[in-house]
């Protein structure tokens, strides 16, 4: 009798936790855009621009925009994704007038405003070039961006290991997708449109 | 006329050959090993470093390994590997070298190994030619020029891109 009873306590208790398990599952809200439930991607931040201005994110609010986090000192990737995203910009043409590139260093120790003013020179004006002022800045928009970076030593100094993705983010500031260098530019400028449509 | 026709012939064959060989044949030899069209890309303003890419060949049977190198424009040269984990660009220093095996042939290209120029002295410009060495632990030094491509370029004689 109080065995009966037992197993059936137990199996309604188990029924009940299935059922809050797949109701939390089911009601608990998440992006419906990207669906997958990964954590939000973007979050406050207020830098400085390579121009002397400082922005954050409450002033990028209406506009779409990309964020990219690189560095000067890098031999491969940082120019060769801000040389296609300057070509991705022109193939917008008109649409893309207001849309702006911001190129966060993850090496503040070398890229001064100076110098990266000089580098971005070289690529669409509407990039440009955000810098923490210290450890605690990068590492707060890196976080924000669930982006990575890793200062590694070489025998004559360091590079630095980062986040290679373009984030795509919308007007509201939340995040749209990535540009990635392996794609086709066809694919990355069906993106950026897609973005732009959004607002 | 009879003796113009082999005559013409001659000259169109000659023009055929003329066209199939590479119009800059830009290719090294040293002991066993072979270095084809070194070449790296016009650099961004201000840029610092540039990456020098390559084709090594081994085509004896001992192994070597490139040790070092230089560039006129570039203060400080390094062996170099990038690497993509999932959107993560990592870079590390070959303390050791890279090893070329016998009858391996190794490609240094963007987004893999690289020689690392660092320190520059001036842009690097699409069009220029850049002196400067490769050494091999066994090899020894070899003069060579790397070709300056376009921003961008993924490499080869001329620019064949995707």
């Amino acid at each position: 009798m109080n065995a009966l009873k037992l197993v059936r306590l137990t199996a309604w208790g188990a029924i009940t936790v299935i059922t809050a398990a797949l109701l939390y599952v089911l009601l608990s809200p998440r992006d419906a855009e990207q669906g997958t439930g990964v954590a939000a991607v973007g979050g406050p931040f207020r830098l400085a621009t390579h121009d002397g201005r400082v922005i954050s994110n409450e002033d990028l609010k209406g506009r779409p925009f990309a964020l990219f986090f690189g560095f000067t000192h890098c031999p491969d990737i940082c120019p060769t994704s801000m040389l296609e995203i300057t070509n991705d910009m022109n193939a917008l043409g008109a649409a893309g007038r207001d849309f702006r590139v911001y190129f966060v260093t993850v090496d503040p120790a070398r890229d001064t405003a100076e110098l990266l003013k000089d580098y971005l020179g070289s690529f669409d004006p509407r990039i440009l070039g955000l810098i923490p002022k210290d450890e605690a800045e990068l590492a707060n928009i890196a976080r924000a961006y669930r982006a990575i970076y890793r200062k590694v030593e070489t025998p004559s100094g360091y590079t630095m290991d980062h986040t290679a993705s373009i984030y795509l983010m919308d007007g509201k500031g939340q995040f749209f997708g990535t540009l990635d260098s392996l794609e086709t530019p066809e694919t990355r400028q069906a993106k950026l449109k897609r973005l732009l449509a959004r607002g | 006329m009879s003796i113009r026709l082999p005559a013409a012939l001659g000259a169109v064959l000659a023009a055929v050959l003329l066209l199939a060989t590479p119009l800059s044949a830009h290719d090294y030899k040293i002991g066993d090993l072979k270095i084809d069209h070194p070449w790296t890309r016009a650099t961004p303003g201000g840029a610092k470093v540039a990456g020098g890419f390559m084709t090594i060949t081994n085509t004896g049977s001992q192994p070597d390994r490139l040790i070092g190198g230089s560039a006129v424009a570039a203060g400080i040269f390094e062996v170099h590997e990038m690497k993509m984990e999932g959107n993560v660009m990592r870079m590390r220093a070959l303390d050791k070298g890279l090893e070329i095996k016998p009858g391996q042939t190794v490609e240094l290209k963007p987004g893999g190994f690289h020689v690392m120029f660092m320190d520059l002295k001036t842009p690097l410009k699409e069009g220029e030619s850049i002196k400067g060495t490769l050494i091999f632990e066994k090899a020894g030094t070899i003069e060579v020029e790397y070709k300056v491509e376009a921003r961008g370029s993924s490499g080869g004689h001329g620019g064949h891109n995707h």
